[in-house]
């Protein structure tokens, strides 16, 4: 194998070129990257600590220059692949190019979905850097937020919003923040801390329009309620980058499906990573399909060893993670949660604390919040789906034993 | 040769991928900061190693080969 062509340079693509160099690969590797960058960066800062600090995209790259370096890879920003032929192994390019490759990574990701109620000065979405430069120009304190979409973008940017004295309603039709991820009940703790911050909540309401007056927005919620604001940010999911794919032959079905060593149903020699990957488990129980970096990050080391090794090809077997900062609480969830089956251990209250989900009697997940001795044992719980009494009972002792400190 | 682990403490940020990753060199205190267990890294281990401290959302963790 000579050339690898790697389509994305955002976490899934950067490892995957990583993991080919540090596994011995010696051939050529070329990563496309439509966006216009001077390095590859990492995007979950961008709701986070980057909106509101100084505009330094050094802090957070990716990778540093050492280890970029290392990789030996020509770096082609600001190119668009625009269409593959697997027959001829060739990816299309949009200055025209056909780039040869001898095994293509597909790692295109995915795009914040676009505003229902128009776009234009003062309508925010979130997912890329420049995203990032526009919303931060409006988070001064005193100015009016709306943001449309209670799930993880949503209430970052509320908690960061905040701290910068910005004036914040959050509206979603759901009934909590994050419900959809972590249930009902579990988002209500989530909905009285934002609440407690000073969030403006609007949840079980919908949006009907967004009109504009003079250089106001005025959103008009599906109960009669109207909110002026400055700005909006819609943060309503974001919707996968295949339509170049389209006419390939890859099998793409909200996501570009693969087999469970996620290789391209349709494709020999593709592989592909990240947001855009809808792989099939091997056991039969169909696909799936995760957002997150971790997951990304896990693929990436998967298709490097499958690429290298493919008579040790392996299964991508998850264990879900992913992390989110709001305001003084450092929330992680490991694994499936969102079932029913759930028990809060500690007290929000007091700023720490964890719930466990469970199918009856296994653990599947965990949210955790301000408490990495209860992260360390939840995650070795899920990986070996252990007894959820067990897990409770065992950091219902901890926090007996050295309760939270109530932070004033 | 050796290679050697070394963590950014003030980097951390306590998402404990390393220690899933390899829970013989990295753990968590009650501080959700990262403890080294061991820094010596010997080349049957690297790649393992350094895999887990890829897996660092911030790049806190860097295997140095020696």
């Amino acid at each position: 194998m000579t050339r690898i062509v790697i389509v994305g340079a955002s976490v899934g693509g950067v490892k995957t070129a990583q993991g080919l160099r540090s596994g011995g690969f010696d051939g050529e590797i070329v990563v496309v990257e439509k966006e216009d960058v001077a390095h590859p960066y990492d995007k979950p800062p961008l709701s986070k600590a980057y909106l509101t600090s100084p505009d330094d995209l050094g802090a957070i790259r990716l990778i540093d220059q050492e280890d970029l370096a290392a990789i030996d890879a020509s770096w082609r920003f600001g190119v668009a692949a625009t269409g593959l032929d697997p027959a001829a192994k060739e990816l299309l390019l949009e200055d025209g190019e056909r780039l040869a490759y001898d095994a293509l990574v597909i790692a295109t990701g995915s795009r914040a979905r676009t505003s229902p109620w128009g776009e234009g000065p003062g309508i925010h979405v979130l997912r890329t850097t420049a995203d990032a430069h526009a919303l931060r120009s409006a988070l001064q304190p005193g100015r009016r937020l709306v943001i449309v979409g209670g799930g993880f973008i949503g209430a970052e940017v509320a908690a960061t919003a905040r701290k910068a004295g910005v004036d914040v309603t959050i509206v979603d039709p759901l009934p909590a923040p994050m419900s959809r991820v972590l249930n009902e009940d579990v988002g209500r703790i989530f909905l009285d801390k934002h609440a407690a911050e000073g969030v403006r909540t609007r949840f079980g309401t919908g949006v009907d329009g967004v009109e504009r007056v003079g250089r106001e927005l005025e959103v008009r919620l599906s109960d009669g309620e109207r909110i002026t604001a400055d700005a909006l940010l819609v943060g309503i999911g974001a919707v996968v980058n295949t339509e170049w794919l389209e006419g390939s032959g890859l099998v793409v079905d909200n996501g570009i499906v693969t087999d469970g060593r996620l290789r391209a149903i349709g494709a020999a020699d593709v592989f592909v990573v990240g947001d855009v990957c809808r792989w099939q488990h091997e056991d039969g129980s169909g696909s799936t399909r995760l957002e997150h970096w971790t997951s990304a990050a896990d693929q990436a080391r998967l298709v490097a060893h499958n690429l290298l090794s493919p008579a040790e090809a392996r299964a991508y077997v998850p264990v879900e993670y992913v992390w989110s900062d709001q305001y003084d609480w450092k929330i992680q969830v490991v694994g499936r949660t969102g079932s029913a089956e759930s028990q809060l251990i500690g007290d929000p209250a007091h700023d720490r604390f964890a719930v466990v989900y469970s199918d009856g009697a296994r653990v599947t997940g965990a949210v955790i919040v301000n408490w990495p001795r209860a992260l360390i044992a939840a995650r070795r719980a899920v990986a070996d789906r252990g007894d959820a009494d067990a897990l409770v009972t065992m950091l219902t002792e901890i926090t007996a034993k050295a309760p939270a400190p109530v932070v004033s | 040769m050796t290679a050697i682990v070394k963590a950014d403490l003030g980097a951390c940020q306590g998402y404990a991928n390393c220690v899933v990753g390899a829970s013989d060199y990295f753990d968590i205190d009650d501080d959700g900061v990262v403890v080294l267990l061991q820094t010596d890294v010997p080349d049957a281990e690297l790649t393992r190693v350094e895999e887990a401290a890829r897996s660092c959302p911030v790049s806190a963790l860097k295997v140095i080969r020696g």
